[in-house]
């Protein structure tokens, strides 16, 4: 059996996250932001499930990781609830998804 | 209660009344009555009298052992080895002074209430005349320089304020600046004479210093060394206050104050305090050759030039100004030439007679109804009779007719400068020449103003003689003009000079310190008193001639002396000289280099310049609020990606 | 032996092109799919990692609910090819860099933080984390945090149900 070394994992989530920033940077629509926010915050998921691995010994098992996981969940859910609601409000004012359309708190 | 062990309350008494008169009058303003006002300025200034003659009781019982007098309050400044009390001394020269000051200062109070009493600003004008009483009272009675001091710069402010009183006229509020700044020049040589002589002494108590003085033996010091330089510069401040070349030019101005404040502070009192300085330091000044030649210089020169100024100005108070100045000059000739007892004899004096000129003038001012030109005068003798006795009386005592008072004082500074220790021919015979002329200017001024011609038109000025209230200080003034020399008098024929034996004790270094020469036979006194008179007769006469003969002779006079006289009515053109070439530079000085550059460019700039880069800073820095929402998310990667970096070396290190 | 190998290759891949997929996509409808499938994959690893419980909410709340919320607003706002606008200069030039400089430096950091402890499934392996010694965990230990994010949860809710209303 050829073990996995937990850094794969945690490289994988950091190509992940860099992935989600580019993204972040680059993407005008709104909502596509949005959905790299949710790339980063799973890279970061893979993150702790893989540090919660690495932390468990044979017989013992370390649940902190997931346990975090599973909150970070719930947060995702709950702040894309309040962000898309957002964005409705903003397409309806600005009557486009163009991120650089808004730009009312220029000095 | 022995006066002597608290001798602050002579000093108290005028500041309560200043303060009574100042803070409570000005607040209560027309309803604090005139008889309040009364009662706390005189009231004080008497009460403060009879404070100085019981003290003077007292001390003419001590033996001489206990005297000076010292009384040592609290301990004003302490620094390291830097000591100063508020002490009070008293001794001959002090008692002398505090009588001068306390007694003329009496009368000029009382004859203030008369001459004052349509003035709107009665209180002001009495709770500023104590608080120079109790300034000048500081000044004599301090025990050390620095309380001298207080006290002169005091005097200085009274003088200021008094001089500027009627203050909404701007040659007034002018004449009050001017003598504030002139007098300032001697101030500032007045400081650096107070700070080299503790740099040198280590103390600047009297008691002190002379004892240091006689400890260490020092001899006299004939190259221009430390003790020349003190005296110099103490000197200097005297120059100032005491309006002696080069610093007389406020003098004249100051008639522009009420005219009881002429009398008692530009005649009687403050211009003396530089001689009274003199006479104080008199262990330093007598060891310093030099020195003493430069204040005998200074004054003898000064007595006659401000005589010839005298000889043609037509004001009567600038007459009697440029009268004190050189009447100033003779005191400072008699100090320069070691007759100290003599230059204070001629101050209690001449407090008398310029006193009463000064008041008297003030009492023709008063029954001409404002006119201060005597031009405008004449014919006045029996309409203000007493006023004319006694100004009479007063000119005689200047002119130094015996027996007046002047005739004593005036003999024995130009006897001391004749045939004294430190005789100087020279300086005798610019003394003797201001005498004549002395004498000439002041009969001018009596005959102008009360003989000859009607020159007023009696419709528009209602001559009357002044209440009694402002002439009962006159003649009291006229009986001490009369027989205040005759102290001196039984020297005359051989007997005791009562005044000089009184100072001997102050002046005992002085007299210690004096070369020896051989006394000339009495004889040749007597000759040379007469000699005296002589002159001042001629005086006489010569204003007779022209004065009261011909009334165009003077101007015949004055047409052919063409441009000379043109000269000397101008006053040399001093001011003039001053105004070219020390005050317009130090304006073009102040605008040009002060405000434009340091004011405006400096502290303007560097203040208005760190707004600007404030503002330009945030005008910058604004910039990254650019609302777009992409940069606000670049910059947050910006600083993630550092911190990680910060995060990733910190643990790097640790490793 | 090899298989988990193969798996963990497989699912790494299909999650790193579906995350590039999500940026180069045109249509905003195309990301989201995209990351539908970097989901999926990341469900997978949970598996291999022993996270049965974690993999399955992935599945159930992440890619069930909130991709199809995405999907949802996406349908409802009619969002199309977006415009070309480029505003931000200073996302353009230094944000590509920048982000890869980031993803390097996690990378490095992770890689390095933990000396890759081998595990994998099979023997001397750990069990998997049950879901009866997770949900223990989560209401002894972690029980302030559940209700907190109970609450927060509401919050949103009624957040949401406010800022989505049209003005009336």
């Amino acid at each position: 059996m050829s073990a996995i070394p937990v850094s794969w994992y945690l490289a994988l989530s950091g190509v992940l996250f860099g992935l989600g920033v580019v993204a972040f940077v680059f993407k005008r629509n709104i909502i596509t932001i949005f959905m790299a926010i949710e790339l980063m915050l799973n890279a970061v998921n893979l993150a702790f499930v893989a540090f919660s691995r690495a932390h468990s010994a044979s017989g013992q098992v370390a649940l902190d990781g997931q346990v975090f996981v599973f909150f970070v969940i719930v947060v995702a859910a709950a702040e894309a609830a309040v962000g898309l609601a957002i964005v409705l409000a903003l397409a309806h004012t600005r009557q486009s998804l163009n991120v650089d359309r808004v730009n009312l708190l220029k000095f | 209660m022995p006066i002597l062990d608290h001798l602050w309350i002579i000093l108290l008494l005028p500041l309560l009344g200043a303060a009574a008169n100042g803070l409570i009058g000005i607040w209560l303003k027309e309803r604090w009555p005139k008889s309040a006002v009364n009662a706390c300025a005189v009231g004080s200034v008497a009460a403060s009298f009879l404070c100085v003659c019981e003290a003077v009781r007292e001390f003419a019982a001590l033996p001489a052992s206990q005297i000076p007098v010292v009384g040592n309050y609290f301990n004003w400044m302490l620094a390291g080895p830097f000591r100063v009390d508020f002490a009070l001394q008293v001794d001959q020269l002090t008692v002398v002074m505090l009588l001068v000051v306390t007694g003329v200062g009496l009368l000029v109070h009382i004859f203030s209430v008369g001459y004052m009493d349509h003035d709107p600003g009665y209180p002001r004008f009495f709770s500023y005349l104590n608080l120079f009483v109790f300034f000048m009272l500081t000044l004599v009675l301090g025990a050390n320089l620095l309380v001298t001091f207080v006290g002169w710069e005091g005097v200085g402010l009274c003088s200021y304020l008094l001089i500027g009183f009627w203050f909404l006229k701007k040659s007034a509020a002018d004449a009050g600046k001017k003598a504030f700044i002139t007098t300032r020049i001697g101030d500032m040589g007045f400081t650096v004479g107070i700070l080299l002589t503790f740099f040198t002494f280590g103390t600047l108590s009297y008691g002190e210093i002379f004892d240091k003085l006689t400890a260490a033996n020092t001899p006299v010091e004939n190259h221009f060394g430390v003790i020349t330089t003190i005296c110099l510069l103490l000197f200097a401040g005297a120059v100032g206050k005491s309006a002696q070349l080069p610093l007389y030019v406020w003098l004249p101005d100051a008639m522009e104050g009420p005219t009881p404040v002429s009398a008692l502070i530009h005649a009687a009192t403050m211009v003396t305090a530089g001689v009274y300085i003199v006479a104080r330091m008199n262990p330093l000044f007598s060891r310093s050759p030099i020195a003493m030649l430069v204040v005998a210089i200074v004054g003898a020169v000064t007595a006659f030039y401000a005589a010839t100024i005298g000889m043609a100005q037509t004001d009567i108070k600038k007459v009697l100004a440029y009268s004190t100045i050189s009447q100033l000059g003779y005191m400072f000739l008699a100090c320069g030439v070691g007759a100290y007892s003599a230059g204070i004899f001629h101050l209690m004096t001449h407090a008398f007679f310029k006193g009463l000129l000064f008041l008297a003038a003030g009492s023709v001012i008063h029954a001409m109804g404002g006119e201060q030109d005597m031009l405008k005068m004449g014919g006045l003798w029996k309409k203000i009779p007493v006023t004319a006795w006694t100004m009479l009386i007063a000119t005689l005592a200047i002119a130094g007719i015996p027996p007046f008072a002047g005739f004593f004082s005036k003999d024995e500074i130009l006897w001391a400068a004749y045939s004294g220790p430190y005789a100087n021919k020279a300086l005798w015979a610019l003394g003797f020449s201001a005498a004549l002329l002395t004498s000439f200017y002041m009969f001018r001024l009596v005959f102008l103003t009360f003989f000859g011609q009607q020159r007023y038109d009696e419709h528009h000025v209602h001559v009357h003689e002044s209440p009694w209230i402002m002439l009962g200080p006159l003649c009291v003034l006229a009986f001490l003009s009369t027989v205040g020399g005759w102290f001196a008098a039984p020297a005359l024929w051989g007997g005791q000079n009562y005044f000089d034996d009184f100072l001997k004790p102050t002046f005992a270094s002085a007299a210690a310190l004096a070369p020896v020469v051989v006394e000339p036979p009495h004889s040749l006194e007597i000759y040379f008193a007469a000699f005296a008179v002589t002159a001042g007769l001629i005086g006489l006469a010569i204003a007779w001639w022209l004065y009261l003969g011909d009334p165009d002779r003077p101007k015949r006079l004055a047409k052919n002396l063409g441009a000379l006289y043109k000269l000397v009515y101008g006053k040399y053109f001093v001011d003039e000289i001053y105004a070219a070439l020390i005050v317009k530079p130090l304006l073009w000085i102040s605008t040009n280099i002060l405000w434009h550059v340091v004011d405006e460019g400096m502290i303007d700039g560097a203040v208005n310049g760190t707004a600007d880069v404030a503002q330009l800073a945030g005008g910058e820095a604004r910039r990254i609020q650019s609302g777009n929402a992409r940069s606000y998310a670049t910059w947050v990667i910006i600083g993630a990606v550092g911190f990680t970096a910060l995060l990733l070396g910190i643990m790097g290190m640790r490793h | 032996m090899i298989v988990p190998l193969i798996v963990f290759f497989a699912c790494a891949l299909l999650a790193v092109v579906g995350a590039v997929l999500l940026i180069l996509a045109h249509e905003p409808i195309h990301s989201a799919l995209s990351l539908v499938l970097v989901m999926v994959a990341l469900a997978i690893l949970y598996l291999l990692l022993g996270a049965p419980f974690v993999a399955a909410i992935q599945i159930l709340v992440y890619a069930g609910a909130i991709m199809v919320l995405f999907v949802f607003v996406i349908m409802l706002l009619n969002a199309g090819v977006e415009e070309r606008t480029d505003w931000s200069k200073i996302g353009k030039w230094v944000g590509l860099p920048l982000g890869f400089l980031l993803l390097l430096e996690i990378a490095h950091w992770l890689y390095h933080s933990e000396p890759g402890t081998a595990i994998a499934n099979g023997g001397g392996a750990p069990p998997a984390a049950s879901t009866f010694a997770l949900s223990t965990a989560i209401f002894r230990q972690y029980l302030f945090p559940f209700e907190a994010t109970s609450i927060l949860i509401l919050i949103a809710i009624l957040g949401a149900l406010v800022l989505a209303r049209k003005d009336q």
